[in-house]
């Protein structure tokens, strides 16, 4: 057993790995028991996964929990509530850009990196950002304009 | 709206009353076992479907479940609606089999059609109901009663809650099928786009998925399929995972499982554990699948349609063309792989499932494990899409074993592979098309003859894959719907003949996969329509019309063309360049009963790679009564997007042994550089009856892009996926031609 101490939506929470190539994906929904992060395919192919990891958009199902000890962890969660959510988690709402949801969190993570880094950008770059971002449904129509809608809040 | 999250911790008997209490004070839903007894399941009875408590809160149980379509929000609308309550007064709980009617599976794009219906006609039974006591309450004539917000008022101003007046007593009364419904032009909830109350926590993480339970004292597991479909477990070497912390391994005869405290210790136990099998597989492989279909043995043969005399006309026409297309097997390919819970005690088995059919779930668990039925309950918890039986039955019977064996609350998540790898398959499909075209270039006669798998007589699901292995009998066949569906023309054509033959089997174990055989019908027969017209040298709008008597359909038709700014000319385009333009329009009229509509589409293909985009869709459907239009067209979008990655990108290859496309690498789905623009027209109207709402917008597409295709570069390509490969081959044959 080893202690392994992370920094997650602002705290700092310690956790047991007994092995640390574990990935970050299961310290965060087994351990942690957050439910925002999805596993959807452990192959970092298809983006349900995405957490963000000093501002940058990371695949948690590909991160050992060993190499982001300190580094500053953000999940679904720690972007907003549902009564408080953040600009990217409201477009989606606004503009119902969902189906099944389990997605939803790699779009919402991938997208709100994107805008930190590119507050204004092409649909070409959203579509860019999200090109390793799966979505089953069919609601890239929708994705697309909540993104864009996110941008121009 | 934490009245969406299954949140039921107890059951009060009040006064007489049933009354649901709601918290999530742990997160956890309620473990309750003995729920079932008092409350009604009848599917007869209003009081299955509707409770309403002292405070005028109003709780609808339904036998149907939302796995992503919105009907969650199209639901309470009805139930508004009828009732005359406010939408935020209805709490809602759906396939708990312990607390909901069977209203039967959830599929087809059926939940409002049939389920919907109900459960408006069981509103306005109470809505009824509650006139009569508030006549009797308030002594005035219930003609005079007025009702809004869930208050009955008399003309002298006394009012009455409907909390009040059902306070203290069940409603009692059937399903009234002569309860009168509101008039469409009163319409206040019906109609609107009111947004749906899941998505605020999905969108945040709050949101509890069946992969996101977690039960006290529960043990992860993951399930150790075998390498060749069908195989028999030889030998486990269980010492290969005695490194894992408590990781162990659950073996029921040729079923083999791994068991551990923590979920990723499980994941690599099941990875780490060495085993043996022998046998298996003698599957044909994806390449040689469509050669086997046609020599495989036959059922039945089924005329769908006999008018006229096709063979004669064929015969003696001197213009006949044939064709034969291929549709491949293709994977429902959920983001999230099925996840289950099951806690097996002796005298009750609970499980958590996202199953599109928690009553039938139920109904097989307890059949195939000789359990008496009421000792089962199935718990529907929201999973990823499934678009027909995905893994997540089968994923439910994995809990349920595994829990059996061990004694302890299970959670079972497949591995992608193992959805891939094991998800019941829409099964592939062999077409042979023939058609005359008379002296004036309008079809003579037609014939389609198609090889499906039957539907096993009377079996109500497809085996289990957990049961299969562990040597539990249960009945064996296949169920895959209705997938003769559409397969001859929409248009009034003389001399028609349409044939199955029903096949035995399939190589890989078939379920129900959105709009189930139509994409591949249609592919068949609205590719052939474009031969046809080419053949005759006809624009292909215009050759439609030609044989559309049917008003409706052609007003649809023509509106696409307008919107795509159509101009007449006859396919192909003989475009220059590196980059080929081209563009379709095609028409069905889905199950020949449901939707009809018109989709027209534009497409760019690389010659040098061979790769397609689809740039733009135009869509015009049909669809009745809308409850929630936003809903509605949000599915009708998605099944247009996923049918165009079922055309471009999807085909599940396998040798002898199984399936090899096991992840999103070798079974690519579209991505968000090639997501076309989608304009949809909906049509319809408040007082027209409500029709399925999606899953017909994915029948016309694969067709429309082959056409497209052809119109762009003069190949035309009868089989799916339409992948650079596969185009790039048919524009190099082209050339040598």
């Amino acid at each position: 057993m080893a202690n392994v101490t992370l920094r997650v939506n602002g705290r700092s929470q310690t956790i047991d790995a007994d092995d640390p190539n574990m990935p970050l994906l299961y310290a965060l929904r087994d351990n942690l028991e957050l439910h925002g992060p999805k596993f959807g395919c452990g192959l970092g192919q298809c983006g349900a996964c995405t957490v963000i990891v000093d501002g940058n958009a990371v695949r948690s199902c590909q991160t050992p929990v060993s190499q982001v000890q300190g580094r500053e962890i953000t999940t679904l969660e720690g972007l907003g509530s549902p009564e408080q959510m953040n600009k990217v988690q409201a477009a989606f709402v606004a503009e119902q850009a969902a189906q099944c949801g389990y997605c939803s969190n790699g779009m919402i993570m991938s997208a709100t990196a994107l805008l930190a880094k590119t507050p204004k950008p092409t649909e070409a770059q959203v579509r860019q950002a999200l090109a390793g971002n799966l979505c089953r449904c069919g609601t890239h129509v929708r994705i697309l304009r909540a993104v864009m809608r996110a941008a121009n809040a | 709206m934490n009245q969406m999250m299954f949140g039921r911790r107890q059951f009060l008997k009040g006064s007489g009353a049933l009354v649901v209490a709601f918290a999530m004070a742990d997160g956890l839903p309620a473990l309750a076992q003995n729920v079932a007894a008092q409350k009604s399941l009848a599917a007869d009875a209003v009081d299955s479907y509707l409770v309403i408590e002292r405070d005028g809160k109003v709780t609808l149980y339904a036998g149907k479940v939302d796995i992503g379509t919105g009907a969650r929000v199209a639901y309470r609308q009805i139930v508004a609606e009828e009732l005359d309550v406010p939408i935020d007064r209805i709490a809602m709980i759906e396939g708990d089999t312990a607390l909901c009617p069977d209203q039967g599976g959830t599929g087809g794009s059926t939940g409002i059609v049939n389920g919907g219906m109900q459960i408006r006609q069981a509103a306005a039974s109470a809505r009824q109901a509650l006139l009569v006591l508030a006549a009797k309450s308030l002594n005035a004539p219930s003609a005079e009663l007025s009702v809004a917000d869930g208050v009955v008022r008399a003309r002298d101003g006394k009012s009455a809650a409907y909390g009040e007046l059902i306070g203290a007593a069940h409603f009692d009364v059937k399903l009234d099928a002569k309860a009168p419904l509101k008039d469409p032009g009163q319409y206040k909830y019906v109609g609107q786009p009111v947004q749906r109350p899941d998505l605020p926590a999905k969108m945040t993480g709050r949101h509890t998925y069946v992969q996101d339970l977690r039960l006290p004292n529960m043990l992860h597991a993951r399930v150790v399929r075998p390498v060749a479909i069908g195989a028999t477990l030889a030998d486990v070497d269980e010492s290969s995972i005695a490194n894992i912390p408590g990781a162990r391994v659950v073996r029921i005869k040729d079923f083999l499982a791994v068991v551990a405290e923590r979920e990723w210790n499980a994941v690599r136990a099941a990875k780490a554990l060495r085993v043996r099998w022998t046998g298996g597989g003698g599957l044909p492989g994806s390449d040689r699948v469509h050669a086997a279909i046609r020599t495989a043995e036959i059922a039945r043969n089924e005329d769908l349609i006999k008018e006229g005399d096709s063979a004669g006309t064929l015969r003696s026409s001197t213009r006949k063309f044939a064709a034969t297309y291929e549709w491949p097997a293709q994977s429902h390919a959920s983001m999230g792989p099925s996840c289950a819970l099951a806690d097996y005690k002796p005298g009750s088995l609970t499980v958590w499932s996202s199953s599109q059919g928690t009553h039938g779930l139920r109904r097989n668990i307890a059949r195939d494990l000789s359990i008496p039925v009421e000792q089962v309950r199935v718990v529907y918890m929201d999973g990823s899409g499934s678009y027909g039986s995905n893994g997540s039955d089968d994923v439910a019977c994995d809990a349920v074993l595994i829990s059996r064996a061990v004694g302890r609350p299970v959670r079972v998540q497949w591995m992608r592979e193992d959805e891939h790898g094991f998800d019941p398959k829409g099964p592939p499909q062999l077409l042979d098309l023939r058609a005359a075209l008379d002296a004036s270039g309008n079809i003579a006669a037609w014939e389609t003859e198609a090889w499906l798998p039957e539907n096993t007589p009377n079996l109500r699901s497809r085996p289990m894959l957990a049961f299969l292995a562990a040597g539990i009998p249960q009945p064996v066949g296949q169920s895959v719907a209705q997938v003769q569906g559409n397969a001859y023309p929409s248009y009034e054509l003389p001399n028609m003949t349409a044939t199955v033959h029903w096949l035995k089997s399939t190589p890989l174990r078939p379920s129900n996969l959105r709009a189930p055989g139509k994409p591949g019908n249609v592919f068949a027969i609205e590719s052939f329509m474009d031969e046809l017209a080419a053949a005759a040298n006809r624009d292909s709008l215009e050759f439609r019309l030609a044989h559309l008597k049917d008003d409706f359909g052609a007003g649809l038709l023509k509106r696409v063309a307008d919107k795509m700014n159509w101009k007449s000319r006859p396919s192909p385009n003989r475009g220059t360049g590196n980059v080929l333009l081209g563009r379709a329009i095609s028409y069905v009229w889905y199950k020949h009963m449901d939707n009809r509509m018109a989709l027209g589409l534009e497409v760019s293909v690389e010659r040098a790679t061979g790769k397609v985009r689809v740039t733009r869709i135009v869509a015009a459907v049909e669809n009745g009564l809308m409850i929630n239009p936003d809903a509605v067209k949000n599915q009708v979008e998605g099944n247009i997007m996923q049918a165009v990655s079922r055309t471009l990108w999807e085909e599940v290859a396998f040798d002898q042994s199984g399936v090899t496309s096991v992840n999103w690498a070798s079974y690519p789905i579209l991505t968000f550089p090639d997501a076309p623009a989608i304009e949809v027209e909906l049509v319809g109207s408040p007082r027209d009856k409500p029709l399925g709402a999606g899953e017909a917008a994915s029948a016309p597409v694969p067709a429309t892009i082959a056409n497209a295709v052809f119109d762009a570069t003069g190949a035309r390509i009868r089989r799916v996926p339409l992948t650079p490969a596969r185009v790039r081959g048919a524009l190099v044959s082209q050339r040598q031609t």
